[in-house]
């Protein structure tokens, strides 16, 4: 039987086993919002496209499962746009359909027309537009398949309106056929037993993590490999969760505000063995003066992160779940006796440690915004969803709260995109019913997707949102005070909305803290409420992030006060 | 460095805007490109010259293989391969330059393919190297207009699929 575009649409997607779409419908896309309506597919009206994609984000990062987003054509598109960018960088699996005017009618400037393939190019793994309906099946069943598969990432399908309204007999493919996309999961035999016998001759090793270990869930592998050899595990942003935040082998983020120990064992390591991370500038610093002893031993299923900024000794292209199962065994083979050969260098750590451990002084005044972060921790017992916006709030939810599992941070940290905390906490949250989850944000980012707020109230969808509120955009005020003079240009926010009465008129619950005393029980009411809560926790005004390294200096000058 | 690199493409809408555009976001130089069907008139072959140090090619060719419709691609530089440019020139023909023009066609193999009263226009086909050449030697006598198609290259005995 003859079906139109829109339902073969959602019918494969019921097939990719979609359950939730983050959408806003328009004018080309009316046909499959109509299909909607009577499917199964639960779609979730976000109040921006923008919010709809970091929403299928944070979907996508906190249940492995590839996010959905469906928007209309022109501005519905091109509103999508910082949401595939930051979803691109951080190799985050999306497919997002976007609505495009008739195809007679592209290329003539018609109404909410967007050439949305050409300007999403650079920052999509792949794309397609339909012109076709013949084609619309299998294309959908190639987007989730190179959306998923090897280095994961967005794809965009762009769907004309005659495209959903044409009708042809669906054939639904099984398995996506595409002879010149074989991503390699399998590493080289060769490659892995040189890779063991690099690690059995390292004397002062150090395993980097980063999302890489996370979107191939080889955390279990990891932590085999770390106990197994006795090696300190380092994290990059993007890593953390991938190893417990609570091992005593963790050395916890490294980078630009990484820990002291962190950026000096990786300093004087002689070798990193580099799991699914790709050296991003924030990691190394000055490239010249990173990690100048040590041979690296690289793992990536991506063959370009590989020597793309930092040279590896010893590349292997593969999944790192599949590589840590073949490596194992060959460890074990070639040599015991791990513990008694790594304890200098672990004793080393334990003192750099113990000199420069992370620190901060709360008084009895003001609220130390990692105050804040530390009490979250505590009270939750780690067992939550954390997800955060950019800047200072983002760098305390890395240091200060400890990752136990992975997929438990959501956070942009390629891109940097603001506003991006709030949203992604709504698509856990929808992944999640049951889970607390918090988006821990500053007072400048939360404003960039507050209309979201409308999306969690109207769906029941409990997300915590915890402000640390100093009335700057701090991150960018502490550059300003340290680099430009303390001249603070537009950083200063003392002007902005009541959060409160903000969150109230969404009709979500507000609450305020500005003593000490007060934080622990506005976080024990808010996570006991089953409603959104907005809380405002006014904290001291300019408090910095330490340790710092500045840009362009070596991981190993930090600031540290 | 320069590097002549063939790339097998899927014949597929955005193609060849998805490795141009890769090239321009990513910083890497384009000196010529050259596109068209192969034998097979789903693929399509590139030859793409372009500059750079080994790390830069490493990553240039590591990137094009990351394309989707990217069958596979291949830096003949270094190994044994053919290569050829046409190039069309449009150069003054005058009463003085007329016998020296033809002298020069007949010695680089050049076709007179247009002649009107005040130019004549030359096909010429060859490696890199003899195209300078023929251009070098035909610009004191007053090139009005000049087309390349752009290098084209092909392995011997198969080393290039």
């Amino acid at each position: 039987m003859k079906k139109s575009g829109a339902e073969i649409l959602i019918e494969s997607l019921v097939r990719e086993k979609v359950k939730d779409i983050f959408g806003y419908p328009g004018g080309v896309v009316l046909d499959i919002f109509d299909r909607l309506f009577d499917s199964n597919i639960r779609l979730i009206f976000v109040r921006h496209e923008q919010g709809g994609v970091h929403a299928a984000d944070g979907y996508a990062r906190a249940s492995g499962k590839p996010g959905v987003a469906l928007v209309t054509s022109g501005p519905g598109a091109t509103n999508t746009v910082t949401g595939i960018a930051t979803a691109y960088m951080d190799s985050i699996p999306l497919v997002v359909l976007t609505g495009q005017v008739p195809t007679g009618m592209i290329g003539n400037d018609a109404f909410q027309e967007a050439d949305i393939i050409g300007i999403t190019r650079p920052c999509t793994k792949h794309s397609y537009l339909v012109r076709d309906v013949k084609d619309l099946a299998r294309t959908i069943k190639e987007a989730f398949y190179v959306a998923t598969t090897g280095r994961p990432g967005p794809v965009v399908i762009d769907l004309p309106k005659d495209m959903l309204q044409s009708r042809t007999e669906p054939h639904y493919p099984e398995k996506a056929h595409i002879p010149s996309y074989n991503p390699t999961y399998k590493g080289h035999i060769k490659q892995i037993r040189r890779a063991a016998s690099m690690i059995a001759k390292a004397e002062r090793p150090v395993i980097l993590i980063g999302g890489g270990v996370i979107a191939s869930n080889a955390a279990a592998e990891v932590q085999k490999l770390a106990t197994h050899t006795q090696t300190p595990v380092a994290s990059t942003l993007m890593g953390l969760g991938g190893f417990p935040g609570t091992h005593p082998l963790f050395l916890g983020m490294l980078g630009m505000h990484g820990t002291y120990r962190a950026n000096m064992a990786v300093s004087d390591t002689d070798l990193i063995v580099a799991l699914g991370a790709r050296f991003d500038d924030r990691v190394t610093g000055k490239l010249d003066e990173f990690a100048p002893g040590a041979k690296i031993l690289q793992v990536d299923i991506d063959p370009t992160s590989i020597s793309k900024n930092v040279h590896a000794h010893l590349p292997v292209v593969g999944d790192v779940k599949n590589v840590l199962r073949d490596l194992l065994p060959h460890l074990k083979e070639i040599k015991t006796g791990w513990k008694s050969r790594h304890t200098p260098w672990l004793n080393q750590i334990r003192e750099w440690q113990e000199t420069y451990p992370l620190a901060y002084k709360q008084g009895k005044r003001e609220i130390k915004p990692q105050f804040v972060i530390e009490k979250i921790n505590e009270i939750t017992g780690g067992d939550c969803i954390i997800s955060t916006e950019v800047g200072q709030n983002q760098m305390w939810a890395a240091q200060y709260f400890k990752y136990t599992k992975p997929r438990t941070l959501l956070t942009s940290g390629g891109l940097g995109t603001m506003g991006y905390g709030f949203p992604a906490a709504i698509g856990a949250q929808v992944a999640f019913p049951d889970k607390l989850v918090i988006d821990i944000a500053g007072d400048g980012s939360i404003q960039m997707n507050i209309q979201e707020m409308m999306t969690a109230v109207q769906y029941r969808l409990p997300v915590k949102i915890a402000i640390l509120n100093n009335q700057f955009l701090g991150m960018v005020r502490q550059w300003q005070q340290l680099f430009y003079n303390k001249r603070y240009s537009s950083t200063c926010l003392t002007c902005s909305p009541d959060f409160v009465k903000l969150a109230e008129a969404y009709g979500a619950v507000g609450l305020r803290a500005t003593k000490p005393h007060e934080v622990v029980p506005t976080l024990e009411k808010a996570f006991s409420l089953p409603h959104p809560v907005l809380m405002d926790f006014r904290v001291s005004r300019e408090e910095n992030v330490y340790p710092m390294v500045p840009a362009g200096a070596s991981i190993k000058n930090m600031l540290l006060a | 460095m320069r590097h002549t690199i063939s790339v097998l493409v899927a014949n597929k809408f955005g193609v060849l805007s998805r490795v141009s555009g890769l090239f321009s976001g990513r910083g890497f130089n384009i000196d010529s490109l050259t596109v068209a069907e192969t034998q097979d008139p789903s693929v399509s072959r590139m030859t793409i010259v372009t500059r750079g140090d080994e790390q830069i090619i490493e990553q240039i060719t590591k990137q094009l293989n990351k394309l989707v419709d990217v069958i596979k691609v291949s830096d003949l530089t270094g190994v044994n391969f053919i290569d050829r440019e046409l190039v069309l020139i449009k150069v003054q023909a005058t009463a003085e330059n007329r016998a020296e023009l033809l002298g020069i066609v007949d010695i680089f193999r050049c076709k007179v393919v247009d002649v009107s009263s005040r130019s004549y226009t030359l096909e010429a086909t060859g490696d890199a190297g003899k195209i300078q050449a023929v251009i070098e030697i035909l610009r004191p006598l007053g090139i009005k207009e000049l087309v390349r198609t752009g290098k084209v290259a092909i392995g011997r005995d198969g080393r290039t699929g």
